[in-house]
């Protein structure tokens, strides 16, 4: 029955909602204890707009930390991965997070949750 | 001068305010209130956004400083306010009348009936609240964890009830709640150091001196969280938690969370007085049911008939410091008016 579903091109579609009760919160909660400016985010976007590596690949900042706040990890570790370190972010940051470091702390946390 | 009389109508903040203006200036004022005391509701309000004074310390002031200088007349119901020969006959409802030369009109607001906005379930859920039982809960020790019973673990703030929603009646923005959002989410972290706070916005209008900078302490060491989004509604689980449905829009993704507590920020809306007084007289329906100024820069305390003045919210939503400012401002105008 199942086999035949699939066959046929029927499948229950994937939940896209946000399960916040649900999630797991411990990359957030690990990364906030390690670069506490992670909570000055306003999801302004500048980081993105002066991102280097936002113009060759899928990568944005403000998008990686709310997903990061909102438990939505899966599949995250290749996006967080892009970034090239060269801080033009943190230069231009309007509420001080220390935007280096907090990329670099969510890919170690990633990495580390894998293990 | 010595001789003209103003009736006040409203004693809370602005109505106090001006009206001890006013007798400092010479003039025989009669506040007309219709409950049992002065205050407003700065009298159910525990704390004032961005530096946290007591509401009844302020109180306290405006009330002491007017120390019987005018006469205050409770309990009563305007009925009619009609002009008569360069004068005032006002009536209220127990039979009560008095002549003025002088109208000034302190009707201030009333809260949104958060029932209205049916989906978010006030009145349905036993931990669906509004920003002023909050506020209420804050004034007694001990009210709210009384109220949730074992440790909290989430909080939720839904912005904007009753304010820009067309679909309930009102386009405008109340102005207050942002801030007033941001505050309470600090206190309830006060009360519960443990628990997360969540504030569900459209946009965060942090218009006021040190608003911003509360927004922020509220951010950074309060960790109190910001999810962009209008709620479409609340339901209850089996536990007595409340699942709130909104869409985090800066992610373009729908997102559910329980929460143990949500507290709706409602705004402000015309009171019926107000609109009463405004229709007995005739004065421009202005769309939003707030009183019209003659003109909203030059002459915010004037209105078409020579003699009627206003002040406070009853011409929009306002702050505690824009209310009394705006109340100084009327006294003057009406000084100008008995000079002139």
């Amino acid at each position: 029955m199942k086999d035949a579903a699939t066959r046929f091109g029927y499948s229950v579609n994937k939940d896209r909602q946000i399960d916040f009760d649900n999630n797991s919160h411990d990359i957030a909660l690990r990364v906030a204890a390690a670069e506490p400016t992670l909570n000055l985010c306003i999801s302004c976007g500048t980081c993105a707009a002066t991102c280097t590596a936002a113009k060759f690949a899928d990568f944005s900042l403000r998008k990686i930390i709310l997903l990061v706040k909102r438990g939505e990890v899966g599949g995250l570790e290749m996006e967080a991965s892009r970034c090239m370190l060269c801080g033009k972010c943190q230069l231009a940051c309007p509420r001080g997070v220390s935007t280096r470091n907090l990329i670099l702390q969510i890919n170690k946390a990633l990495q580390t949750s894998k293990l | 001068m010595k001789n003209k009389h103003v009736a006040v109508i409203g004693a809370g903040p602005a109505g106090l305010e001006a009206s001890s203006l006013l007798v400092s200036m010479g003039y025989a004022v009669t506040l007309i209130e219709k409950e049992e005391e002065s205050g407003g509701h700065l009298k159910r309000w525990h704390q004032l956004f961005p530096n946290r004074k007591a509401g009844s310390e302020v109180l306290a002031i405006l009330q002491n400083q007017l120390n019987g200088s005018a006469s205050i007349e409770f309990n009563k119901e305007i009925t009619s306010v009609k002009p008569f020969s360069g004068k005032f006959i006002i009536s209220t409802s127990d039979g009560w009348v008095t002549h003025a030369d002088s109208v000034l009109m302190t009707t201030g607001f009333d809260l949104f009936d958060a029932r209205k906005k049916e989906e978010y379930g006030y009145g349905i859920y036993d931990q669906v609240i509004t920003s002023a039982d909050l506020e209420e809960m804050f004034k007694t020790e001990d009210s709210l964890k009384i109220r949730l019973g074992q440790q909290p673990k989430r909080f939720g703030f839904v912005h904007c009830v009753g304010s820009r929603d067309e679909k309930a009646g009102n386009i405008y923005c109340s102005k207050v709640c942002c801030v007033t959002a941001v505050k309470q989410a600090i206190e309830v972290k006060e009360l519960f150091p443990d628990a997360e706070v969540y504030c569900f916005y459209m946009d965060l209008r942090m218009f006021g001196r040190h608003y911003e900078e509360l927004y922020k302490e509220a951010q950074e060491k309060y960790n109190i969280q910001f999810i962009r989004g209008r709620l479409s509604e609340a339901s209850e689980n089996k536990y007595g938690g409340v699942i709130v449905k909104v869409e985090d829009t800066l992610l373009g993704k729908p997102l559910k969370i329980t929460v143990d507590m949500l507290v709706l920020m409602t705004g402000m809306v015309a009171p019926l007085v107000t609109s009463r007084i405004r229709d007995l007289l005739g004065l421009t329906k202005d769309e939003d049911g707030f009183l019209a100024p003659s003109d909203i820069h030059l002459s915010a305390n004037i209105c078409e008939i020579p003699g009627l003045f206003m002040a406070g919210a009853c011409s929009g939503p306002k702050t505690i410091g824009d209310t009394l400012a705006d109340a100084r401002s009327a006294a003057v105008a009406v000084d100008k008016y008995f000079k002139n």
